[in-house]
């Protein structure tokens, strides 16, 4: 609807009926830089607002988790994984999965929950499902801290393999940002995405390498199991952060995907832009 | 008005064009209602299929691939049809029209935040639209917080704010508070702090929807004299309102929406007659044609009353400075009574500005004989405020004290006071409060010595009066 652009200096918009497939208008998103920063801003500052225990919150959360999965994974179920105690096993997969998880279903609930403002003024509506995908890496922070205990605990050594981390934390970030943007979208028009969310996360918790060693699946099923890239992350953090040889098998297939499944949301959420307004 | 059409391209070297709307139309899918169902076995076969029926409802609501402009289908409505206007540069321009007229719309599809079906608009400048004030304050943000906030999301950039900081804190008037959680604010200090980060953007072209009736009414008169400011600065204003007296003042030419067309576009004080003449159930005459409908009993009936100038055009809209006649037409059906006539002027607000009543001395206390009578009562030009005013009829006999007809608020007229220098409001643009506007004599004399020495200190706020 928006062509911009300039004529002496003097902007011209040519508000006019969009349809089919756009591209993302990038010079737009940097002119409302400002904006999604304080959006992500609004949404860290008042995350924790008139709590107690504030940003530790983003500590206990995993914490609890990572107990109560040591012990029934860990000590009642045994579950193998790898001679790796189970309380380091499980806390490095569960800091990146607590991120992801809080991350999409906040991202696919943005634009319903923002809807008192998409009526109200025009921004680029890719600000909504992205901010949760950056407000929340506040909360992957401070929680990493429990990782750095853990691993100070167990005396892990950092090792070269450190330096894929900021890989993992891309495809990490990319892969509730690629959900977020198909979700949100889909959710304006069908709310059973609201419904449905917290249901699938509890499942998708099993669909990766978190509480189980990912060498427990049958060889023939690997690559269709790790085409789902949550397995890519976890395994990828897991060795990474714990020294273990780098399993690229189960990473590749899942960097793909995270990628066909950002750009995929990019152009489905720029087609149905258009509508947010008139339909949510 | 004359302007032809441009190629789409030639548009952008017609300079002094802000706004060039061409052919806006915008339709919506309303959804057709549910189908009922007499028996259980029905209502239980349909929830079984309703998944499919909801998909496909839900879908359909957004396709338009069918719509034409002239079709009818039950389900779609059409907000605006067919809509082209041209604002100039630096042209403040008002939209009015009653609820459902297709104004929001409008200026929904101007501000981007949603796509017209047909049709396009061309801006020229930079725009900023203003639909609420506060968008995306969080009550748990301080004040400070929030103004970082509203204002980025205006479009404004964070230097700017940095800049524009401290300006804005003062335009609110809330300094104490301004790193207190905006959730502890009373509703008004809120508003007076969105409006002060709105009132301190600085588009070439301002969208403005009825963000003003929110807030107290002094605060409100700060806001519209920063936007008279704003507009006296070149900048090109789209005001939506209702309200008239706002309009009238702010902007010199109008465009009058109904059923989602233009019907009308041109100087305001015309619309405004335009529109009271078309939207307002009461007009500035009104008649009885049939006597047994009029107002009255046996003794007298009411024919017709109307609202005039003194060329004698029945208007809605009176200039400040010109008498108003108030004139009614009534027939005497009995002879041998006396009677009191009399009318009532109510302002918008209910308040009863004054009563007058019949004091022509050719029929003071005497018996009328029975016929067709005109009374005609002039209120003299310079004393009505600006508003909208309403006219209440009746007519008593006397001896015995008998009332034979009311007729409330028969008549409407709205008094416009234009920024021509010579009213009351001599050169201050201002919201100018009161019941009435006299214009009354002013003289001042000068001495070089000063009167009084000690006279020190200077109002605080200029901007309300």
């Amino acid at each position: 609807m928006n062509q911009k652009s300039d004529w002496n200096n003097i902007s011209i918009t040519v508000i006019k009926p969009r349809s089919g497939w756009q591209i993302i208008d990038f010079k737009e998103l940097n002119e409302y830089r400002d904006m999604f920063f304080s959006m992500v801003t609004r949404q860290i500052k008042t995350l924790y607002a008139q709590t107690i225990l504030g940003f530790s919150w983003a500590i206990f959360k995993p914490l609890i988790q990572i107990v109560v999965f040591t012990f029934i994974f860990g000590k009642v179920a045994k579950v193998s994984t790898e001679g790796i105690p189970y309380f380091l096993f499980s806390s490095v997969a569960i800091i990146p999965w607590t991120y992801m998880s809080q991350a999409m279903s906040e991202s696919s609930e943005s634009l319903v929950s923002g809807q008192g403002m998409l009526g109200k003024i025009y921004f680029p509506r890719l600000v909504f499902p992205l901010t949760p995908v950056f407000s929340r890496l506040v909360d992957f922070g401070f929680s990493i801290l429990i990782i750095l205990g853990i691993l100070f605990y167990y005396r892990v050594l950092p090792t070269w393999n450190l330096l894929f981390f900021p890989l993992f934390l891309i495809m990490m970030m990319i892969i509730p940002a690629g959900i977020g943007l198909w979700l949100s979208t889909l959710a304006i028009r069908f709310r059973d995405v609201k419904h449905a969310m917290p249901f699938v996360l509890q499942m998708l918790i099993y669909s990766a390498p978190i509480v189980y060693s990912a060498s427990s699946i049958p060889e023939k099923y690997r690559l269709l199991y790790s085409l789902n890239p949550i397995v890519g992350v976890i395994e990828g953090y897991r060795a990474c952060l714990l020294g273990t040889p780098i399993p690229w098998i189960y990473i590749g297939p899942g960097i793909i995907t995270a990628v066909i499944l950002m750009i995929s949301g990019a152009f489905y959420f720029r087609r149905m832009e258009r509508i947010i307004v008139d339909v949510i | 008005m004359k302007w032809k059409f441009y190629s789409q391209y030639s548009e952008m070297t017609d300079k002094n064009i802000a706004i060039k709307v061409e052919n806006l139309s915008k339709c919506y899918r309303i959804g057709l209602k549910d189908e009922m169902h007499d028996s259980i076995v029905k209502s239980l076969f349909s929830f079984i299929r309703s998944p499919i029926k909801n998909y496909r409802k839900h879908r359909s609501l957004y396709k338009f691939e069918d719509t034409e402009i002239n079709s009818d289908s039950p389900d779609i409505i059409w907000a605006l049809r067919d809509v082209s206007f041209n604002i100039k540069e630096g042209e403040i321009v008002g939209i009015i029209g009653i609820n459902g007229a297709g104004k929001s719309t409008l200026l929904k599809i101007l501000a981007r935040i949603t796509d017209p079906t047909h049709g396009q608009a061309v801006i020229r400048g930079k725009i900023s639209s203003l639909l609420e004030v506060g968008t995306g304050f969080h009550p748990e943000l301080t004040g400070r917080e929030n103004v970082y906030l509203n204002g980025t999301i205006l479009g404004m950039r964070k230097k700017e704010l940095d800049r524009k900081f401290d300006e804005i804190v003062d335009f609110s008037g809330i300094e104490k508070f301004i790193d207190t959680p905006v959730k502890r604010y009373s509703s008004g200090m809120k508003v007076r702090l969105a409006f002060a980060v709105a009132a301190h953007l600085e588009p070439e072209i301002l969208l403005i929807d009825e963000v003003l009736a929110v807030g107290d009414a002094e605060f409100q008169k700060k806001c519209l004299n920063k936007m008279e400011d704003v507009s006296r600065h070149g900048r090109t204003i789209l005001f939506v309102s209702h309200n008239m007296p706002a309009v009238t003042r702010l902007c010199p030419r109008t465009i009058l929406l109904k059923g989602g067309a233009v019907i009308a576009d041109g100087p305001s004080h015309q619309i405004v007659s335009v529109y009271m003449n078309s939207e307002r159930a009461t007009k500035a005459e009104r008649t009885w044609p049939n006597v047994a409908e009029a107002p009255g009993d046996e003794v007298v009936r009411l024919n017709a009353v109307r609202v005039r100038t003194e060329e004698g055009q029945v208007t809605e809209a009176v200039d400040i400075r010109k008498p108003i006649g108030i004139e009614m037409e009534y027939e005497v059906l009995q002879s041998g009574h006396m009677f009191m006539i009399y009318f009532h002027v109510i302002n918008e607000d209910g308040l009863k500005v004054f009563t007058s009543m019949d004091n022509d001395h050719t029929w003071r206390k005497r018996p009328r004989p029975a016929g067709g009578y005109v009374s005609t009562t002039w209120i003299p030009g310079n004393l009505m405020s600006e508003g909208i005013f309403f006219v209440s009829f009746g007519i008593r006999t006397l001896n015995p004290h008998i009332p034979r007809l009311r007729a409330a608020d028969a008549v409407a007229f709205q008094v416009i006071d234009s920024l021509d220098g010579d009213s009351a409001r001599a050169d201050f643009a201002g919201n100018l409060t009161g019941i009435v506007r006299p214009l009354l004599k002013w003289e001042t004399q000068f001495n070089p010595k000063s009167v009084n020495t000690n006279v020190i200190g200077s109002r605080e706020d200029t901007n309300s009066l």
